[in-house]
């Protein structure tokens, strides 16, 4: 307990020390906090936000979206991104954003709009020295204050759509289902193709990355989609809500497919690919996917599912995206048949 | 949260790890009382399951090496997942040098036990059962290790899989023994795996006892060395009752053994009876498929002694009634294509399709009785098993 505590009398040393300066209501982020080696128990020790129930951030904790986001039964999610002052970003082979130790992605999730709305969960990746850790953090109903909450729970609540459903907040090893690749936890969402040219000028302008890396085909805004493609539709939603476990080295990599924007051959998208584990998620249904034939494609028929042992994704959502299907089943339709 | 500050703090004062048993009880909030020991867990802790019965609503699962999650017997402990709300499989685990044993999983919605690239994991007298029997809307596999190095399964008993009970795929150094599937489309399936031995178990009232496959198109491919010996596979005569759209849905009702690619399989020791469609069956993959990576050839196929008692009395074959006719009354136990290369003991009866091709299906076919070469010399049965360190964990 010896070393915890020193960190937590550190953290409230800096706290105090910010405070006095010169009245500055804005905490500053607990670097030690994020690098250190415990579990934190509430969202509130990092310092990320000024008001955390208002997801109004602090110096050096900036917002984020992305062009096409994670279905998760229609909660809003906001984003933040922490990178400590004076350390750079790179950018990987597919364009994530390589962000140093020390940096940390926040991901608040929240049902109801105005004053009605309700902060349901707060999911924290951080990079420490040997590597990423993901923690779900719940908040409480009086919206006070969020807690630590490696298990996970189950709350009851209803969507926008007004479905009322049970939701799952993922526990920590849940998060590594859909954050891991090669046994290591990895940030899924900031890609160079998935965020803003203006969003990446002004990270470059904050001097995190040098300038905005070039970007060849970026994925469509989800709600203009409609200009799009279907194929770049249809392939940037399943990029986002299917690939970081379809794919090689994901949880899902023994499939063999492979659902990623880069991935040009059909048959590793599914194009008359036969399932390899689907059990009977498969329904009564032969091919992944069959060009012109939605209904007889695999792939959608479990996206179009809400029974667990069927459903996909596994998790992170209880209720069908009707916007998402539709986009995969044009998508397919539009296929030219073989 | 008393738990986790003291996970904190042990993981804070970085001293040797001391091994500690988690004991955990039935009752109002099991799922996460247990789900919580299962990530704070340390490497060398056991998590121990009393007694009784856990109404579990969410899948579980373990990322944290040399753990042991161990029960009161698999008819002791029983984690009841009739009522899971989500995840694909009842457990999963991640990590590596596991150790599950005696206990049982219930009526999961999707895969029973499931481990991803888990290493030296060791499966011991568990039971993963379907309790309504044999159903196409139960899950898939009841025990299934994939892309992992190192699998022991022993004293396992699996029942109702509507795909394989035990099925472990692209996985190395593998071993199946002392265990009973029944009443799964396949018993016991090792698909695209290496080194794998497959002994002592008991397949009974499958649609297929044991099958040994190679599919293509997959992350790992190039599945052989496996050996299949002294099994009892008894009356696999349940109705294939597997989704349509997956591989096994293929398999004829009443198939005892079954090799579809792969290359040197040794089948011997094994008492075969009452499979009624073929004993043992030895083909090619029969689909089309694009991938220049894969052989669908069953090659260097070696069918020992074994004992059989009948071959195919009631062969669900297209124009089985003439077949069986053309073969006084009963098809011999050992069915081959013709493709690929089988060697067979003397003295053990069998027929061929004489196929010149693969994947032309029965209506090229030219059936004879077989005539197959015997085994050359030893077959060479090094590395083939789990490693034997996984054994100092039975017991």
């Amino acid at each position: 307990m010896k070393s915890g505590g020193i960190l937590l009398s550190l953290a409230a040393i800096s706290l105090a020390a910010a405070a006095g300066n010169a009245r500055i209501v804005a905490p500053e982020v607990d670097d030690e906090v994020i690098t250190g080696k415990t579990l934190p128990r509430t969202l509130e020790e990092y310092g990320f936000f000024i008001h955390a129930d208002a997801q109004m951030p602090t110096t050096g904790v900036l917002p984020y979206r992305l062009n096409t986001p994670l279905y998760s039964d229609g909660a809003e999610k906001l984003r933040f991104v922490y990178v400590p002052e004076g350390e750079e970003v790179g950018f990987g082979e597919d364009g994530l954003l390589q962000f140093p130790v020390g940096s940390a992605l926040i991901k608040t999730f929240a049902f109801g709009e105005g004053h009605e709305r309700r902060l349901i969960e707060t999911r924290v990746l951080l990079h420490r020295e040997d590597g990423w850790l993901a923690l779900p953090y719940l908040w409480n109903e009086e919206q006070t204050e969020a807690r630590l909450a490696v298990a996970g729970a189950r709350i009851d609540l209803t969507t926008p759509k007004g479905e009322a459903i049970s939701y799952r907040v993922p526990n920590k090893n849940q998060c590594k289902e859909c954050h891991g690749l090669d046994g290591e936890v990895v940030p899924i969402g900031p890609k160079a193709r998935n965020l803003s040219p203006e969003w990446l000028e002004s990270f470059a302008q904050s001097g995190f990355i040098e300038r905005p890396p070039i970007v060849d085909i970026r994925l469509p805004e989800w709600e203009a989609r409609q200009s799009a493609s279907a194929a770049d539709a249809a392939r940037a939603y399943l990029d986002v809500n299917c690939a970081h476990c379809h794919r090689p080295g994901g949880s899902a990599s023994n499939s063999g497919l492979d659902l990623r924007w880069e991935q040009e051959d059909p048959h590793a998208l599914g194009v008359m690919k036969r399932p390899v584990a689907a059990g009977r998620g498969a329904g009564s249904h032969l091919y992944d996917v069959v060009p012109g034939k939605p209904g007889e494609s695999i792939l959608l028929h479990r996206m179009l599912s809400n029974e667990p042992g069927v459903a996909m994704p596994e998790l992170g959502k209880a209720t069908v995206d009707e916007e998402g299907t539709e986009a995969v089943r044009r998508w397919i339709a539009g296929l030219p048949e073989s | 949260m008393k738990r986790i500050a003291i996970f904190a703090a042990l993981i804070a004062s970085a001293s040797p790890l001391v091994a500690e048993v988690h004991t955990i009880t039935p009752g109002e909030g099991a799922q996460e009382r247990l789900q919580e020991a299962l990530i704070l867990a340390q490497p060398g802790d056991e998590i121990l399951l009393s007694a009784g019965r856990y109404q579990l609503t969410d899948g579980l699962s373990l990322d944290v090496d040399y753990v042991t999650l161990r029960g009161e017997g698999m008819d002791g402990t029983v984690l009841d997942f009739t009522a899971q709300a989500g995840a694909g499989e009842g457990l999963l685990v991640t990590s590596d040098n596991v150790t599950l044993r005696d206990f049982a999983v219930e009526n999961p919605k999707g895969d029973g036990i499931k481990s991803k690239g888990a290493d030296n994991i060791v499966y011991h007298r568990l039971r993963v059962t379907w309790t309504r029997g044999p159903h196409p809307e139960n899950g898939a596999y009841a025990v299934y290790p994939v892309e992992s190095t190192g699998v022991l399964i022993a004293g396992v008993k699996v029942t109702g899989a509507s795909d394989a009970g035990i099925y472990v795929g692209q996985s190395d150094r593998i071993t199946v023994r002392n265990s009973i599937a029944e009443a799964n489309v396949a018993g016991i399936e090792i698909e695209n795996s290496r080194n794998a031995l497959v002994e002592h178990n008991i397949a009974t009232r499958n649609t297929g006892g044991i099958l040994v496959f190679d599919l293509p198109n997959l992350p790992v491919m190039g599945g052989g060395n496996v050996i299949v010996r002294n099994n009892l596979v008894v009356a696999n005569d349940t109705p294939n009752f597997a989704p349509p759209g997956n591989i096994v849905a293929g398999v004829r009702r009443g198939t005892g053994i079954m090799v579809m690619a792969n290359e040197d399989v040794l089948i011997e020791g094994n008492v075969l009876s009452g499979n009624p469609t073929a004993p043992v069956m030895v083909i090619a993959y029969v689909q089309p498929f694009e991938d220049d990576r894969y052989n669908p050839l069953a090659r260097n196929i070696v069918i020992g002694e074994n004992a059989f008692e009948g071959g195919g009395y009631d062969p669900q074959l297209e124009g089985g009634e003439m077949l069986k006719a053309a073969f006084g009354g009963e098809l011999p136990p050992v069915m081959w294509d013709g493709l690929g290369s089988l060697y067979v003991a003397e003295g053990t009866p069998g027929w061929t399709l004489n196929l010149t091709e693969a994947g032309k299906g029965l209506g090229a076919a030219n059936p004879t009785p077989l005539t197959a070469e015997p085994p050359a010399g030893e077959f060479d049965a090094s590395d083939i098993g789990a490693p034997p360190e996984l054994e100092d964990r039975l017991g």
